[in-house]
């Protein structure tokens, strides 16, 4: 075998296909990769020192922010966690309608990564097709509280309006159209000869690997771990609901698409459950005054965003503003796998692994 | 000029014919960073398609003569927004999308890491606001654009 000099090249930080601003400063040996190692911080917007300087309702918009594809399951998991601090109780309707908001909000981001994945590969149309289901989500949040993308619908111990006319019935329309779209994408890319010959067994990540790195969501569940915080620490009304936690087998790029398409299906199984049964009622609870002063103390809480383990800590004086802020991303730490994974691959093969693990350098940087 | 023209041919002056062009072929260096990205992807995408508006998505700044600046810039970003708008050859414009892109937007205030407005850094020919816009401001942006490129700079 010939032996090459060696090539530094930088994959990014402006590049089609890093979805965002991730510059990987990879080591060549002709094709193959000697080594990669992933340079953050293109976005760093200091989250987290902005809100030092907010009360605790301001914070909510930079929530939406940093997780920009699910901006719903953001909103929820820092206003359940000055809940918490708080000790503010939700209403019913207001779980069911969080619930339901969480659960499109999924399906809109995993469409999003499932069709970027298939683009980082060559396959152009399921991208399309994608984009044309995820319109329809927008277009139910739209209705809901007027933005497309940045909601700031959730407040604390409810939401900011209730389910506009006409909005459960559109979603369950939404969900019969849906449902079957998703066996058309299985065929579309996963059972597709060039796709599945890209995917798989590339970027294998061992179940003790995953475990020792932190990561979690689809990238943890692809390699047969069951680990889903709706059902392991159910938060929210998920305990209420039938729903599985899908695994894969081997940890490969393929899995990822898989374990992110099988989600698909569940939460749509969620959503159709929690249209049934909504109760009637407040959405809102009134008890909580408009400047909110929770009491000293700290305090963590986790939900599973469609990335992974999404927590916030929150230190509170006794003021009307957090004194820290802290928020625990998922999409970091799946993306600290990136060195492990790809010594030995080609160079293409990287593009399909930083596809597969769906980073979103909002939250990454904050 | 007494002769004659058959109805087939126009007189016109070589530059106006060049800019008519350009307006109706622009190529576009799509320059995504944060949530605004999303909504340029959007508009790219099935119900909107940008692309009938003769805006063609190239991956390289060195192949186009629109750069999107769509997202926060940060300090580390910025030398690298001054290098790629540098590499585009001339004619060429810059469309800044969203509050971030034209001051720093919700980042503007407390903060040591964002650049307040990338026109710090590069000259915008057009400013298209909201947080982030809809995918209809957008398209009407680049219409502006395309009004801006066949009047001339």
């Amino acid at each position: 075998m010939i032996k090459t000099e060696e090539l530094y090249l930088n994959v990014g930080p402006q590049h089609p296909s890093t979805h965002g601003v991730l510059r990987v400063i990879v080591k060549l040996d002709g094709e193959r990769i000697v080594e990669a190692k992933p340079d953050i911080g293109y976005l760093h917007r200091n989250f987290e020192k902005i809100c030092e300087s907010r009360t605790y309702t301001q914070v909510i918009p930079f929530t939406d922010r940093l997780d920009y594809p699910s901006s719903m399951v953001n909103n929820l998991a820092y206003s359940m966690t000055v809940e918490k601090l708080a000790g503010i109780t939700v209403p019913k309707r207001a779980e069911y309608i969080r619930v339901i908001v969480a659960e499109l909000n999924r399906i809109a981001s995993h469409l999003l990564s499932f069709g970027a994945s298939g683009m980082d590969a060559g396959a152009f149309t399921i991208f399309l097709y994608c984009f044309r289901e995820r319109e329809f989500i927008v277009d139910l949040f739209e209705m809901l509280c007027g933005a497309r993308l940045t909601y700031n619908y959730l407040r604390f111990g409810g939401v900011s309006q209730d389910l506009p006319e006409g909005f459960i019935e559109k979603t369950k329309e939404f969900c019969n159209y849906f449902k079957p779209k998703i066996d058309e994408y299985e065929d579309f890319l996963l059972n597709n000869y060039i796709y599945s010959q890209r995917a798989k067994n590339v970027g294998i990540l061992k179940k003790e690997n995953a475990l020792s790195y932190g990561a979690s969501g689809p990238v943890l569940r692809a390699c047969g771990v069951k680990y889903d915080l709706r059902k392991d620490e159910p938060y929210s009304v998920y305990n209420e609901f039938d729903f599985d936690i899908p695994v894969g087998k081997n940890g490969d790029c393929w899995d990822r698409a898989k374990v992110r398409l099988e989600e698909m299906r569940q939460s749509v199984r969620i959503i159709e459950q929690a249209l049934e049964t909504i109760p009637d009622g407040e959405y809102l609870n009134s008890q909580v005054p408009r400047l909110l002063k929770p009491p000293v103390g700290d305090v963590y809480h986790h939900i599973e965003s469609p990335r992974g383990e999404l927590g916030f800590y929150i230190v509170s004086d006794g003021s009307s503003r957090p004194y820290r802020i802290k928020a625990r991303s998922p999409a970091f730490s799946n993306l600290s796998i990136i060195p492990l994974i790809s010594p030995g691959l080609l160079i293409a093969d990287l593009i399909i692994i930083i596809g597969s693990l769906d980073p979103c350098f909002g939250e990454i940087d904050r | 000029m007494d002769i004659e023209l058959p109805n087939n041919i126009i007189l016109t002056k070589l530059e106006p014919f060049f800019r008519w062009a350009l307006s109706h072929s622009i190529y576009m260096f799509p320059f995504g960073t944060a949530c605004c990205g999303m909504e340029l992807i959007a508009v790219n995408a099935a119900r909107y398609d940008l692309m009938r508006f003769g805006v063609i998505p190239r991956s390289t700044p060195r192949q186009a003569d629109l750069m999107t600046v769509a997202g926060t810039i940060t300090e580390k970003m910025a030398p690298l927004v001054k290098r790629l708008y540098e590499q585009m050859a001339t004619p060429k414009y810059v469309i800044a999308i969203g509050s971030c892109a034209i001051s720093g937007g919700p980042y503007h205030y407390d903060t040591y890491s964002v650049v307040k407005g990338v026109d710090k850094i590069i000259q915008v020919d057009v400013y298209i606001p909201g947080c982030p816009p809809r995918p209809e401001a957008i398209i009407h942006g680049f219409m502006e654009l395309q009004e801006k490129v066949r009047k001339g700079k």
